[in-house]
């Protein structure tokens, strides 16, 4: 069915044929034709954001929430480069976004026209693929390969430059099915050598361990069913990286917690003490391995990534497998199970009783005060008092998200959205509005600490306009809680600039816009003010105000291997040497 | 490769054994990027032609590029042109420098790039022929003129341009033998160069 329209109108018609409800987005002059389109139409919801910064990130809430890609829609120039951010945190953690921006007319691209920017230029880098459409007749196949490119292969995000003359004018349209077939068609079967090779290891392995990442996650929920049928099946400890929280239960039977720089004793001493490592869709990231030299110095390893570049990036590894999780894991379960469904029982027997041992360490063990509000508290109360609701948690980025992804437990995939590669300080709160368009009725809690969550405030009309009843509960330690812990450990607690000045008075400023705002300080309050806030029927700003220098553990200085963590208790004076210090 | 990416790995480590701080890093290790602080003797850095087939589409070779300056990779030369006109298809043949693991890489990421089909690594698939264009454009009178064009005749370069005190050479070859013309032009009053970096295709069928 091919028809003759406008781009303008080719871009909402590509939208409906792709299956998008929503789209984020903030108007401007190169994009006013595609607002002419979307306001003559009901099919596609517009949530008008306050900053592009935010546009994204609520993309990305919604997208990491449902499977689906998330679109944006801004205007060229300083709409475009607003916009950046948002990407780049879509591209390191392989978010599915389809960005449109509106570009000057072709025949003024290059004279600095105003609002004029290099956007493809800007973008190249940050996105996983982009385009510029100077031809209408290009329009419609262009932005099908965009929805394409984005959620095929390792997902990310893409865009697609309409200069304004590309839409006014008529061109022909194509849907998704005419659409020119893509070369872009990454592998998802994994090599069946390989993955019986992998077998064959795990039939003998006496100290095996599931390290799994935000692939599963990204593979689809059949990816996390059959990572449950796996671990119970075999009997494997299975650990997480903070991208993969949820796809393996934390009440499951094997689950040992998340690893890293701030995981679990027994997560990291078990990565650090197996004999066989199996990585399904994790990349071994630098907050993961800690000093390479000394990363799991007695195990095989086992890779699964649909990416071939994530294998053998940084750790070399024994069984290379690409594919996708699912795929793979399904013809794992398949060939084990043909052979005899054989694990190494007294091994695993061992294994297990040593895991049991690590435990005993209590790592997430804090000293706790009747006075003032410890941050472990709050959020061990959150989890206690939110568990077993519809509930989908977000985070800003510092300490506040390293305790949550420690005190909070997730039985299912997609209710954890974090930036994690890029580490986006104002994430959480635009990614929390994203969530709760896409489930209106679900409780959306947005955890951060006062500081990241300053960065994006200006969401809040957002949330009030579009009757999203999303609930901020701030950790405020009126510090930069993150950095400050560094400049404890590493710079001779010369606390430069790490403390938050003038702040606002949150519970005003929440009914500036017409929010609830809590404010509590009192351990005894706390439980009573988390009921209040779920109970209510709107967005809420939970100012809690917590201990101010509380330290996050456990902790593996940089540059230190598995089994040099800090606890709690320990002196942290000197824990990070001068080489360590060069890294971040 | 085992083993080797692993030990080329190990310096940012080993950084912290010997007391390094981040303004001791020793000199020299970042020539290539701003974040290599690999110890360049650490392991054997060979020289690789990639050849790299991509759709022939606007910013196709920033994309290429970008991913090396990007990722700290170093290109020695780089040669593109579209090979296919029908196809809108562009062969790029890039040599580059690095360890086994770094040249692994580079294939990997240049292979997730959406517009490139294939990416083919001469130096390990089979034995292949390299060629380079240069011209030479040397000035001289006298015995230095009658020495140059000699020369020119040894290694078969052709004599593109004359004027009464200047030639201009035509020379075909690889890299070495352009490399070792240009040395022998030089005394004799070289005053420009300029080359068209490496074609290459591997052997046989």
């Amino acid at each position: 069915m091919s028809r003759q329209m406008t781009g303008a109108k080719m871009v909402v018609q590509a939208l409906k044929d792709q299956g998008v409800d929503v789209v984020f987005g903030y108007p401007g002059g190169a994009v006013l034709p595609i607002y002419d389109e979307i306001f003559l139409q009901n099919d596609i919801r517009h949530i008008l954001v306050r900053h592009e910064q935010g546009a994204v990130h609520m993309a990305e809430g919604y997208a990491r929430s449902t499977g689906k890609p998330g679109v944006v829609l801004v205007t060229s120039g300083p709409g475009a480069t607003n916009a950046v951010t948002g990407l780049t945190d879509a591209l390191m953690d392989s978010i599915p976004i389809v960005c449109l921006t509106g570009q000057v007319p072709t025949f003024m691209i290059g004279t600095d026209g105003f609002q004029e920017a290099d956007t493809v230029g800007i973008t190249r880098p940050c996105t996983k693929h982009n385009w510029l459409v100077k031809d209408t007749n290009k329009l419609a196949d262009t932005l099908h390969q965009a929805f394409h490119v984005a959620t095929k292969g390792r997902p990310g995000p893409v865009l697609v430059d309409i200069p304004k003359d590309v839409q006014f004018a008529t061109g022909t349209y194509t849907g998704p099915r005419e659409a020119k077939v893509s070369h872009y068609q990454p592998k998802v079967k994994g090599d069946l050598n390989k993955i019986t090779e992998l077998v064959a290891l795990m039939e003998k392995a006496e100290r095996p361990v599931l390290y799994t990442g935000g692939g599963v996650i990204n593979s689809g929920p059949g990816a996390s069913q059959l990572l449950r049928e796996l671990a119970d099946a075999t009997g494997f400890p299975v650990t997480s990286t903070l991208m993969g929280l949820g796809a393996y239960p934390a009440s499951g039977r094997n689950w040992i917690g998340m690893l890293g720089m701030h995981g679990l004793y027994e997560a990291n001493l078990a990565m650090h003490g197996c004999d066989l490592m199996i990585n399904l869709g994790a990349r071994f990231d630098d907050r993961i391995t800690g000093r390479i030299a000394d990363f799991s110095p007695k195990s095989k390893k086992a890779h699964v990534d649909i990416d071939p570049s994530s294998i053998n990036k940084v750790i070399h590894v024994d069984i290379a497998i690409t594919g996708d999780v699912g795929h793979v894991l399904e013809d794992l379960i398949k060939v084990w199970k043909s052979r005899g469904r054989k694990v190494n029982k007294d091994g695993l027997a061992k294994w297990w009783s040593q895991i049991e041992q690590w435990k005993l360490k209590r790592c997430l063990s804090y000293k706790n005060s009747d006075k003032v509000i410890k941050p472990q508290y709050a959020l061990q109360r959150l989890e206690e008092l939110t568990r077993g609701r519809d509930r989908y948690v977000t985070t800003e980025v510092g300490q506040h998200q390293m305790w949550a992804a420690q005190y909070l437990g997730f039985d299912a995939p997609n209710r954890w959205m974090t930036s994690g590669g890029l580490g986006t300080m104002g994430y959480g709160f635009p990614a929390s509005i994203g969530v709760q368009i896409a489930h209106p009725d679900a409780l959306v809690i947005n955890v951060a600490g006062e500081a990241s969550w300053l960065m994006n405030m200006q969401e809040m009309g957002t949330a009030t306009q579009f009757r999203t009843p999303v609930k901020q509960f701030i950790l405020n330690n009126e510090r930069l809680g993150m950095v400050r812990q560094w400049q404890q450990l590493l710079h001779g607690e010369r606390y430069s600039h790490s403390w938050s000045e003038s702040l606002p008075d949150f519970v005003k400023l929440a009914e500036a816009f017409g929010w609830k705002g809590i404010q509590c300080k009192d351990p005894k309050d706390l439980d009573d003010a988390i009921m209040e806030m779920i109970d209510y029927d709107g967005p809420v700003l939970f100012d809690c105000l917590v201990e101010k220098h509380e330290n996050c553990f456990p902790m593996i200085p940089s540059g230190k291997p598995h089994n040099e963590m800090l606890l709690g208790d320990a002196s942290t004076e000197g824990a990070i040497q001068a080489g360590g210090a060069v890294l971040v | 490769m085992p083993g080797e990416l692993t030990q080329s790995r190990n310096e940012d480590s080993e950084g912290s054994k010997f007391e390094m701080s981040a303004l001791k890093i020793k000199k020299g290790s970042s020539s290539h990027s701003a974040y290599d602080l690999r110890d360049p003797n650490a392991e054997v850095i060979g020289s690789h032609t990639l050849a790299v087939m991509v759709d022939n589409e606007a910013g196709v070779l920033a994309r290429v590029i970008g991913l090396f300056s990007g990722r700290g990779y170093n290109i020695e030369s780089l040669t593109v042109a579209e090979v296919d006109h029908a196809g809108h298809r562009s062969r790029i043949t890039v040599v580059t420098t690095g360890t086994a693991a770094v040249i692994e890489q580079i294939k990997a990421q240049l292979g997730r790039l959406v517009p490139v089909h294939e990416v083919h690594d001469l130096t390990v698939e089979g034995p292949s022929v390299e060629r380079e264009l240069a011209l030479f454009k040397v000035a001289g009178t006298g015995e230095k003129r009658v020495e140059a064009l000699r020369l020119a005749d040894i290694f078969r370069a052709n004599v593109v341009d004359s004027t009464l005190e200047s030639f201009v050479f035509e020379i075909t070859g690889t890299p070495e033998k352009i490399d070792a013309f240009a040395d022998l032009m030089r005394p004799l009053g070289l005053v420009d160069v300029a080359r068209t970096g490496v074609a290459a295709l591997a052997r046989g069928v």
